[in-house]
């Protein structure tokens, strides 16, 4: 009785050790399974011709990511000047301002917004933003735009966004001591510049830690940002043009990229640099998230 | 002076919060009123007829069962993982461990990880596994997308938990195998509701079965045939030149939003049972 209880015992532990260690591989063997597929085409290209190159002719063997690699930024960009000042205000307010009913009516907002599928959002870009784009703000520019652009794309990747950046912010405010606000405003101290010098202050680390940590996110959205950015491999030169994320140039061609030699590779590329550039800031943010979190519950 | 700069940063704070709210209200509208005309009971219940894809009769049911497939397995697999590994760290491990951090480090950046990188990864994998596009690559690929999610979210529910019951438990001479038995009863509504949070991003990602899963239009029989999803027929749907198509893909986004506000206010139900309030 006494050696099946220790038999038992032993060999969950086993098993919990193997999964726990195979977790940590998990993420080495991603990083090495993309590498060794995307490395024919940096031999054969060089990376620093496929990073800065902008002609893309797969059937000619020419993949430049430039375009590609623009595009992401814009859209990204666009997102952020969008999603940060909304996320921050809201997420202040609901910090410091809001009264607990409205906090409570809030949660299941974010929660219902970050739960929506990419694709759902996909499609009331296009149904919505597109035709406005192209009806109501291309007529006051430069006139043409079918309004799958780079606006389209930053605009819908913002609101999706939004509920990531609001409620990794709130969370980051709440564990401000409430000591510290409450020595702020018995020295005389209003709400606002209680807001200003203690917690926007004091969380400062925080919040370049979160937006590091969206911008990575915006960077691998693929459904969304495919279905409304017009998918164009040329460079684009304005925010009315159609561009090419990288995330969507790997979804959009999986089916020629093999009957093309060299293609599968190239794109290969495209998901190890995603993964790269996420691992970095995923784990440079994550990290001084940690930290923060060690600093303010000891 | 000081009073106005305060009362329009809050003007400016409410305008935020209600644009918010206001986006919310926006999509959720704009799928209902394309939607619900589009919707009708043969959406739900009939395959693809002939010329479906002209606009002729047929239904979603192959992206429906499909998708129910592909996420009943994959949480199946994401529970065999998750369970047993946040009862280590949790557990087992000795309070600040450094494998625990190294562990949790890990699954918190498998969690930023594109959905489109999974997709590449688990076709490069089935590929060299000589898989074709099936039901089992899309059952795959798509645990890798939401095991992290699962296994953090679980994790943070344990980590709240008090530690008096397994303390008690240990004191009386349970091993902490059995010990776990007795208190999973506790962790019940944080596991439910992690598994809740996992199935309503898988069951909504297209990037993830894109490559792995193929699209067809009969159920599929076995693992190693392809299986439909429904966000992939939306997109395929709402890619096609005939309005009477693209009402169905707004149709069919309809159903698969309605599965998501389930599943999200499921989430919601057991937490708030759990916890105090996240927000």
């Amino acid at each position: 009785m006494h050696r099946l209880r220790s038999i038992k015992e032993r060999s969950a532990r086993w098993f919990m050790r193997i999964i726990a260690y195979c977790s940590i591989l998990f993420l080495i063997i991603i990083g090495i399974a993309l590498f060794v597929k995307a490395f024919p085409a940096i031999k054969n290209n060089g990376l620093w011709e496929l990073l800065t190159s902008a002609r893309w002719r797969p059937s000619g063997g020419k993949f430049g990511f430039l375009p590609f690699i623009i595009s992401t930024l814009y859209v990204s960009a666009i997102a952020i000047a969008i999603a940060l000042p909304l996320s921050l205000l809201t997420a202040i307010y609901l910090n410091s301002y809001a009264s607990k009913g409205i906090r409570r009516f809030f949660a299941p907002v974010i929660d219902l917004l970050s739960g929506i599928p990419p694709v759902i959002y996909g499609v009331w870009g296009t149904i919505t933003i597109v035709p406005f784009i192209a009806n109501y703000i291309a007529p006051h520019f430069s006139g043409q735009s079918s309004g799958y652009s780079v606006m389209a794309g930053g605009i819908v990747l913002a609101v999706m966004i939004i509920p990531l950046l609001v409620g990794l912010l709130v969370e980051i405010f709440n564990s401000i001591p409430k000591e510290m606000t409450d020595a702020s405003f018995s020295l005389g101290a209003t709400k606002l510049q209680t807001v200003k010098r203690v917690i926007l202050r004091r969380s400062l680390p925080g919040i370049v830690a979160v937006t590091v940590l969206s911008v990575s996110r915006a960077f691998g959205e693929t459904m969304a940002v495919l279905m409304v950015c017009g998918n164009s491999t040329l460079m684009p030169h304005s925010l009315l043009d159609a561009c090419y994320p990288i995330p969507a140039l790997i979804a959009n061609n999986y089916g020629e990229m093999l009957s093309i030699p060299g293609y599968e590779s190239a794109l290969m590329l495209a998901a190890f640099l995603l993964f790269v550039i996420v691992f970095l800031f995923n784990g440079i943010s994550r990290l001084t998230l940690n930290h923060l979190e060690k600093r303010f519950h000891f | 002076m000081k009073k106005a700069e305060e009362n329009i940063f809050k003007v400016f704070m409410i305008i935020a919060a209600l644009i918010i709210i206001g986006l919310l209200l926006f999509i959720l509208g704009t799928i209902i009123l394309k939607g619900v005309p589009a919707l009708s009971w043969n959406m739900i219940t009939k395959l693809p007829g002939g010329g479906f894809y002209l606009g002729r009769e047929g239904g979603v049911l192959n992206a429906i069962v499909g998708s129910l497939y592909v996420i009943a397995g994959a949480v199946a697999i994401s529970i065999v993982i998750s369970l047993p590994l946040v009862m280590y760290i949790n557990f087992y491990l000795p309070h600040k461990s450094p494998l625990a951090g190294i562990v949790r480090f890990s699954f918190d950046i498998l969690l930023g990880v594109p959905s489109i990188v999974y997709g590449a990864f688990g076709f490069a994998l089935m590929i060299f596994l000589g898989m074709r596009a099936s039901l089992a690559g899309g059952i795959i690929t798509v645990a890798m997308l939401i095991t992290p999610i699962m296994m953090r979210s679980f994790d943070e529910a344990t980590k709240l938990m008090p530690r008096d019951l397994p303390d008690s438990l240990l004191s009386l001479g349970s091993t902490k195998y059995e010990m776990i038995k007795v208190i999973m009863r506790q962790l019940m509504p944080g596991f439910v509701t992690a598994a809740l949070l996992a199935t309503g991003r898988g069951i909504g990602d297209a990037a993830t079965v894109l490559f792995t899963a193929g699209y067809t239009d009969n159920l599929p029989g076995s693992l190693s045939q392809p299986a439909a999803t429904l966000p992939l027929s939306i997109f395929f749907q709402l890619g096609s030149p005939v309005a009477e198509v693209q009402n169905r893909a707004y149709a069919s986004a309809l159903i698969l939003t309605f599965l998501i506000l389930i599943l999200s206010f499921a989430a919601r139900y057991f937490s708030s049972k759990f916890s105090r309030n996240r927000l």
